[in-house]
């Protein structure tokens, strides 16, 4: 096998880049260029696909082939390069408002497939590029420029989404945790099908501090729980709590009170199709629960890419037709070779068509 | 047989006419595709209604299929039948208009009940009276009772008995007009042998019913003869104009050495181009359904980013959705080709009717200075080649292309010399070859066509965009280097009219009127025209398969009439672009917006109109 050697910098453009000073994005693009340093693959292999907002304008940043495309559709648009070509490692690069609110119906379908891709979700739950209307992931009565008197509408849950589309893949990490975003990311590369990792990212300018209540770093361990697989759902400055199923539902218990020991605490199983609980775990919230972060699931299904390749292969083996000569003369065809029949004018003859 | 009529005749055309739900399509086609190995030139219309199962009986649920065949060549399904075939009252009212003066009409007296005149809403209990067609040949034929009868002895219910209705009118046309039935015995047997052979049974009893009754009755049934047309030399099958698409794009691919993508999303009428290229997986055609209009172009882009040959098929409805998409092939300069099988609009409009209406969206329906080749296909099969040239010129030149061609290319078909694929001229991808000096737009100074290279070579990692871009790709929004690019697309598109032929003319090249037409309208005018010339008309036709860019002759040809009419199955669409790109020339216009396409007779009279003012 060949050892690459590269480092995060082959993954870096010359291209200035041009996020605002402090963002999310930055911290993000580091873990993804060293992701794909470590993921050993040639770097011709790798195609960065994103749509419209600021997240999106990260293929400009890669070294590596890159396509900036239109407003929600990168995930169509990926699905086409990664179907045409499986030998590729593709990307995607895309926000809330991008793939959740006018790409929702690329997002469902490109899950529901299970193409073979990554897919990282910037959520910053504002538009950015826009200069601050509410998106799709905003929290009901958020006040925004479009939403002066706060919004009336429920927000996605990208989680939910990506499970209620049958997806085999999703994660979470905070921007400001680099080392943890990059752990997931590689577990996401490795994964065989769709994987969507949300990314909870700061918007320093339209959305600063949306999601510090999760994300600093003093209260990490409080309010995170870092979901290893085979590992019990413990979290706390003291390694001390945990998650126990109670009456059905999640419950955050104490090790050590009530007659509570380790044992008792539930073991994260990501690669079991356990929907109930792995939506459950998605859905935890400030303050009953901490937020869940790392691979949340990770299920084989068969892959979409790799089945149309084999199902072409299969009617291949048994094929009759092996050229478009034969395919012409197949079927219903007859001769015409009459006395008063004359020769054929071919439809390219006296034409230029060089 | 000295009781028979015997007619002979240059050219014939049928109307097979019921529910929706009656299998005419089916007899239709079977039928055509008899005469085509009778040695038949053939051309069929099928017109349906949008509903797959309308209320039985009524008018809007007629479905109809129309076939003229003949001894000489066969440009169009025939203005008017020879023949109908009424399988109930509304299928006669909704095609009273569309027959000869002398027209036969077989009808089964069955169906011709109170109940089923009052769901055609006649007026009268006497529907040839009320419809004036007493003068007609009407034959009335017990089809219904007669099927029934022939398979008293097998146990089918009476929905499958009922179905069998249509092989029985077969049978009778085909005694009529002298075909054998092995053909339509084979496929019977191949369709329902194997899984339901008593649906075969029934089947081939009651097609046979039909043929006998109609040699047990021929004093009253005329017979016709329509000899074996003296055509070109070769290998012949019958095509529609969907099929035949399908086919030109693998046929390119091979030519190319890529592989074929097609994303798309199914809509009427072009359905049937994304169902024959997923038939051929066996020549390795990758086929995407994708969730809806705008993921079937750009799962094609991705494709054509990542180095296939992508092509996307739709209609007019499905066109609109694709256009932001369109706008983005054109500024990244992938190579995509967009079908547009176009049908009656606006908005959902008329389905299952064909119109030319399409033409202004294709041309100018995106934001932005947005320029593509457009080309239109005129005959069934030569969408084959249009289809193929699409593919060549995009592949060639990095553009993208949009093919126009209607519900009556579409669905309808005509035998077609085969080509084989040494006819076809050679397609070269242009494929970047020197990474050193590679940048995603650098361009031939000559075609103004960049380089493509693909995800996977070594050494031309590149990026691309919507963004107005400078040569390596990059977003450049300086104002001069906008202005520039602009101007350079679109002289890309135009400087494609160096490798298309020059427009000929039908006919004398010069002369009082030269008659133009665009696209599928072309069997329609060539016999008018062909029908004008004969009365020592001077008229000539120029009919366009390139719409962008035109042929570089045209203004030449043009010059040298003294009229030109634009004729086209929308408002007025090609004349408005004529004017816009050779204001010069004074055009008069025919146009029509009936979801029909248009009659030979229509056009003639027009014609005469303009020569005589």
């Amino acid at each position: 096998m060949i050892n690459f050697n590269y480092s995060a910098k082959d993954f870096k453009s010359a291209a200035e880049v041009r996020w605002c000073p402090g963002c999310g994005d930055y911290a993000i693009m580091n873990a993804v260029q060293k992701t794909m340093a470590d993921m050993n693959i040639a770097h011709k292999d790798f195609a960065v696909i994103s749509g419209i907002g600021c997240s999106s304008r990260f293929p400009y940043y890669m070294s590596t082939y890159g396509f900036h495309t239109i407003h929600g559709r990168a995930a169509a648009i990926a699905s086409g390069v990664k179907s045409a070509n499986p030998a590729l490692t593709v990307w995607v690069m895309t926000g809330d408002g991008d793939s959740l609110a006018i790409g929702g119906n690329h997002f469902i379908h490109l899950v529901r497939r299970n193409i073979n891709l990554n897919m990282v979700l910037f959520n910053n739950k504002i538009y950015g590029l826009t200069k601050g209307q509410y998106s799709p992931t905003s929290d009901r009565g958020k006040i925004t420029k479009t939403s002066p008197f706060g919004t009336i509408e429920d927000s996605f849950v990208p989680g939910q989404l990506v499970l209620g589309s049958r997806g085999t893949f999703f994660a979470r990490a905070v921007d400001n945790n680099i080392k943890h975003t990059q752990e997931v990311l590689a577990d996401a590369a490795q994964h065989k099908g769709t994987s969507v990792v949300e990314v909870l990212q700061n918007c320093v300018i339209f959305n600063e501090g949306i999601h510090e209540q999760i994300s600093d770093p003093k209260f990490r361990a409080e309010r995170q729980l870092f979901l290893k697989n085979g590992q019990p759902m413990i979290f706390g400055d003291n390694e001390d709590k945990g998650l126990i199923l109670d009456k059905g539902k999640l419950k955050v218990v104490k090790i050590g009170e009530n007659g509570i020991t380790r044992e008792d605490i539930l073991v994260h199983q990501p690669e079991e199709d356990n929907l109930g609980l792995q939506v459950a775990l998605i859905n935890m919230a400030l303050p009953e629960f901490p937020v869940a972060m790392g691979v949340i699931r990770s299920v084989e299904a068969p892959v979409y890419d790799q089945e149309m390749t084999k199902q072409i292969e299969t009617v291949q083996q048994k094929r009759k037709i092996t050229c478009m000569d034969e395919l012409l003369q197949s079927g219903n065809t007859w001769t015409v070779d009459g006395q008063n029949s004359k020769e054929p004018v071919k439809f390219f003859d006296n034409k230029c068509f060089g | 047989m000295k009781d028979a009529k015997v007619i002979e005749l240059e050219e014939v055309a049928i109307r097979f006419s019921g529910d929706s739900g009656d299998g005419m399509q089916l007899t239709g086609t079977l039928f055509s595709d008899t005469s085509a190995l009778f040695g038949n030139d053939i051309s069929t219309f099928p017109d349906y209604p949008s509903e797959i199962r309308a209320p039985q009986g009524t008018v809007g649920g007629v479905s109809g299929f129309q076939v003229q065949f003949g001894k000489k060549k066969i440009t169009t399904p025939g203005d008017l039948a020879h023949v109908l075939v009424a399988m109930n009252p509304a299928a006669l009212k909704a095609n009273a208009a569309f027959l000869n003066p002398a027209a036969s009409i077989i009808f089964d007296v069955d169906s011709f009940s109170e109940k089923n005149l009052e769901k055609a809403q006649y007026k009268t209990k006497d529907p040839f009276t009320e419809l004036k067609l007493n003068d007609y040949s009407l034959i009335p034929v017990p089809i219904t009772s007669m099927t029934k009868e022939s398979l008293i002895d097998l146990e089918l219910d009476n929905k499958s008995i009922l179905r069998c209705k249509n092989m029985f009118a077969l049978g009778l046309i085909c005694w009529m007009f002298d075909r054998p039935l092995d053909y339509i015995e084979r496929f019977i047997q191949s369709k329902f042998g194997k899984k339901s052979p008593l649906i075969a049974e029934a089947n081939l009893t009651v097609l046979h019913t039909g043929y006998n009754y109609g040699m047990n009755l021929q004093h009253m049934t005329p017979q016709y003869i329509v000899h074996p047309a003296p055509i070109e030399k070769g290998i012949y099958r019958n095509i529609n104009g969907n099929n035949a698409t399908a086919w030109g794009f693998i046929a390119a691919a091979e030519k190319a050495g890529l592989e074929l993508f097609i994303g798309s999303y199914p809509i009427t009428p072009a359905t049937d181009v994304l169902q024959a290229l997923a038939e051929r997986k066996d020549l390795g055609v990758k086929s995407f359904q994708a969730e809806d209009e705008i993921a079937g172009i750009c799962t094609t882009i991705g494709a054509a980013f990542a180095g296939d040959l992508a092509v996307t098929s739709t209609s007019g409805p499905g066109f609109a959705l694709k256009s932001e998409a369109l706008g983005l092939s054109v500024m990244a300069e992938l190579p995509i080709v967009v079908v547009n099988v176009q049908r009656g609009g606006p908005s959902t409009g008329l389905p299952t009717k064909t119109e030319q209406s399409d033409l202004l969206q294709t041309l100018y329906g995106r934001n932005g200075e947005s320029p593509v080749v457009v080309l239109a296909a005129s005959t069934p099969s030569d969408c084959f080649y249009y289809a193929f040239l699409s593919a060549k010129i995009a592949l060639e030149r990095m553009v993208p292309v949009v093919l126009l061609t209607d519900g009556f290319l579409g669905n309808g078909s005509e035998p077609w010399r085969v080509p084989s694929m040494d006819e076809l001229p050679s397609i070269t991808p242009r494929k970047a070859k020197n990474p050193e000096t590679y940048l995603p737009y650098n361009r031939d100074p000559e075609t103004l066509a960049r380089e493509w290279a693909i995800p996977g070579m070594e050494g031309f990692e590149h990026r691309i965009g919507g963004l107005e871009k400078n040569n390596a790709g990059g977003v450049n929004q300086d104002p001069d280097n906008h202005q520039r690019n602009s101007e350079i697309r679109e002289a890309k598109v135009l400087k494609v009219a160096d490798m298309i032929p020059e427009l000929e003319v039908e006919g004398n090249p010069e002369g009082d009127l030269l008659v133009i037409g665009w696209g599928g309208t072309f069997g329609h005018m060539i016999s008018s025209v062909k029908a004008m010339q004969d009365a020592g008309k001077s008229v000539s036709l120029a009919h366009f398969n390139y719409i962008k860019p035109l042929p570089s002759n045209t203004a030449e040809v043009l010059a040298r009439f003294k009229k030109i009419v634009v004729c086209e199955l929308n408002m007025g669409q090609f004349a408005s672009y004529l004017r816009d790109k050779l204001p010069q020339f004074t055009y008069h216009q025919v146009n029509k917006m009936k979801g029909l396409p248009f009659s030979v007779h229509e056009l003639v009279e027009n014609f005469d109109k303009l020569l005589e003012a």
